[in-house]
């Protein structure tokens, strides 16, 4: 008889039975799939709860790596907040699967789509082919970057933080209601500095956008990528270069995490200029709160206006 | 092995207890949604089994009867991926591919089960043949950082063996894995799989318990029941910076052979990746560094046979589309050491979208009979349906 094998191949499974130390009580671990998410859920939680996003601001939100490490994050999770809209398709489900964490799976209760209660742009309407570049089915999935969702999703958070932690619910209803409010001061504050841009035509890069261009009254004419996700190419960069010369569009739009080359490029033609925006929360260092990203990115927009001399 | 089997046994009915605790727990409740939504149409009326009819004896009452439309929603995410193989140059052995072939067709269906479990079922047709490549259940919701694995599944050993063709950097599977681990299916095979997270603060740890029926073609085969395939693992990984990490892993697998009823295959595996991919420009960039190292020990008549194989492989993304490959191979065969197959393998991937990829590869071998072999190979890999996750 030779219980080698039996050992070798059962050794790890028999360390299974020692189940691992029990979760030690303190704040909720919330983890978020994004920084913006991770931001607006810290306005809320405050010290009642820890949170982590697995996304860096900087980084394209569609094409995360599923390392081994976030299935660490999310097996100690009490809560998952993700985009949702199929942002992060590519690479969530397979981390959830092996997480072990039954409270954060789909529809467990810690799982929080922060989509559901938001304004949704883009929903495509008939038929959709791949033809069409990676579209997504369920609507554009940048909409956090409109501060009225932020509100959407900071009142989802709060019910979901509430539930979760009942003896803290006045704490985060009141934290909520100041993050509102502070949304709100900024909301008039933005709105009134691009008011005299209103209409302003502009590319961006990927569809990022468009939940920030209806809310401050850009008006985006084009984009560096001929269908969603599908890098440039010379015939649409020749078509967009036209484009922008008939419209007279002097302002490129572009991800932090997109290539210069091709922007710059469509700038040298066009005389247009290449603004780098950040569509996140840690998207540069010192946007570190959902406020500031606003601000900074307002403030970029305006400062490039006044320099252009747009009207 | 009477005490291994009662030990297995132990294990086995431990693992049905422990799962107890998450099977009466009530299901979670789910999400609610913005917006009320319609109410559903009237599901059709139960049809009833009238006592004494034929085939009568079984359960009487209603059955559950699918209604025409409002099952869809709960169809399975489907997609169905093509490999399309080509070969050109001389290769005199007797494992040259066809010049033309379409090397494979999977279809995938996955869904969630319910709020415990999730299935996933890889259909593989391949020339005239169909199978199921895999096909399992995984429960999501076990006490004690456990998951279960339930069906027919690639083993996990080591690396290779657990990728499907669609998703390795080659066109074909290096020479150690045809030689030692089973060959293009490897070990796949009906089986359980346990697998336990260790959370702790220095690196990701994660062990993995197999049992299979005992039967991988051209590697396991079980005269008997109780002749079981046991395959282990044990990987870490840890990350280095937030642009790169390192995974590595040990594999341990024994079966019974084709040599002879009572004859072993005993497998060790070693696995090590290095990968670098700079958070912002992840799209553009990336570098990945591998190696599998596989020592197998398989009895046959006239004594043991140990023989050795690995293959160190490096890719490069250097833009979007764009990705740049070696790979070096040496591996001793299985039933005779003295036999060494040799190969290098250069190879350019196109991307032109995330569900397309166009692959050329360059391959040199040198076979243990003396053949030479000077080849082309390229490949067409072409995804429709549901949109998929990369594993990592």
């Amino acid at each position: 008889m030779n219980l080698r094998p039996a050992i070798l191949s059962l050794g790890p499974a028999l360390v299974l039975s020692l189940a691992g130390p029990a979760r030690a009580a303190g704040p909720l671990n919330v983890v978020t799939t994004t920084e913006d998410l991770a931001a607006i859920a810290r306005e809320v939680g405050g010290d009642k709860i820890k949170v982590e996003s697995l996304s860096r601001g900087y980084q394209d939100p569609h094409f995360v790596e599923a390392k081994p490490s976030f299935i660490f994050k999310l097996n100690n999770a009490d809560l998952l907040i993700a985009v949702g809209r199929e942002l992060e398709i590519g690479w969530l489900p397979p981390l959830i699967t092996q997480s072990r964490n039954s409270k954060v799976q789909p529809g467990g209760a810690g799982y929080l789509d922060a989509s559901l209660n938001c304004r949704i742009l883009e929903i495509p309407v008939g038929q959709i082919t791949r033809a069409m570049g990676d579209v997504h089915p369920a609507g554009n999935p940048h909409y956090w970057l409109d501060p009225e969702n932020g509100k959407r999703i900071a009142q989802a958070i709060e019910g979901k933080l509430t539930a979760l932690s009942p003896d803290s619910a006045a704490y985060f209803s009141q934290r909520e209601e100041d993050f509102e409010r502070r949304v709100n001061e900024g909301l008039k504050r933005w709105l009134a500095v691009m008011a005299p841009y209103k209409g302003t035509k502009v590319v961006t890069y990927h569809r990022s956008w468009p939940n920030f261009a209806e809310r401050f009254g850009l008006d985006v004419i084009g984009y560096v990528e001929p269908r969603p996700g599908i890098p440039p190419s010379p015939s649409h960069t020749l078509e967009l270069i036209k484009e922008m010369k008939r419209l007279n569009v002097k302002i490129i739009l572009v991800e932090p995490y997109f290539d210069l080359k091709t922007p710059n490029s469509i700038a040298r033609e066009t005389g247009a200029k290449v603004l780098v925006m950040p569509p996140s929360v840690g998207g540069e260092k010192e946007i570190t709160d959902y406020i500031k990203l606003f601000d900074y990115d307002v403030n970029l927009l305006v400062t490039t206006f006044k320099s252009l001399g747009l009207k | 092995m009477p005490s291994f089997d009662r030990t297995l046994r132990l294990l086995l009915l431990s693992s049905v207890l422990l799962t107890t605790p998450a099977w009466a727990q009530t299901p979670p409740e789910p999400t609610p949604s913005p917006t009320p939504s319609p109410e559903p149409p009237a599901p059709p009326p139960p049809v009833e089994v009238p006592p004494g009819a034929a085939g009568a004896g079984g359960p009487s009452g209603p059955l559950p009867v699918y209604g025409p439309a409002s099952s869809k929603v709960f169809n399975p995410d489907i997609a169905v991926i093509g490999d399309f193989l080509g070969a050109i140059g001389k290769n005199d052995s007797d494992r040259a591919t066809p010049s033309l072939e379409m090397h494979e067709t999977e279809a995938s269906f996955q869904a969630i089960v319910d709020p415990y479990a999730r299935a996933d079922f890889f259909l593989v047709f391949a020339r005239d043949e169909g199978g199921v490549e895999e096909g399992f259940i995984t429960f999501t919701s076990l006490p004690a950082n456990l998951l279960l694995k339930v069906g027919k599944m690639r083993a996990s050993f080591g690396k290779v063996n657990q990728m499907h063709n669609h998703v390795m950097p080659w066109t074909e599977r290096p020479l150690v894995t045809q030689n030692l681990v089973g060959g293009e299916e490897g070990i796949s095979d009906a089986g359980l799989s346990l697998s336990r997270l260790f959370p702790n603060e220095l690196l990701f740890l994660e062990a993995t318990a197999e049992v299979y029926r005992g039967v991988s073609p051209e590697l396991f085969r079980a005269p008997k029941r109780g002749d079981l395939t046991y395959v282990g693992r044990l990987r870490g990984y840890r990350d280095i910076t937030e642009s790169s990490n390192l995974d590595f892993g040990g594999s341990f697998a024994q079966g019974h052979n084709d040599a002879a009823p009572e004859f072993k295959t005993r497998l060790f595996g070693a696995d090590l990746a290095f990968r670098w991919r700079p958070l912002r420009r992840a799209i553009y960039k990336r570098l990945i560094l591998r190696t599998e190292l596989v020592w197998s020990r398989r009895e046959q008549e006239g004594g043991p046979v140990r023989a050795f194989g690995t293959y160190v492989s490096g890719e490069y993304q250097f833009a979007r589309r764009w990705f740049g490959g070696v790979r070096l191979d040496r591996s001793e065969r299985a039933g005779d050491a003295s036999l060494v197959d040799k190969g290098a393998s250069a190879l350019l991937t196109y991307w032109p979208s995330e569900f397309s990829q166009v692959r050329g590869q360059y391959r040199h071998t040198r076979y243990a009979e003396g053949l030479r072999a000077n080849e082309l190979l390229f490949q067409f890999l072409f995804s429709i349906g549901a949109h998929g996750a990369h594993t990592f």
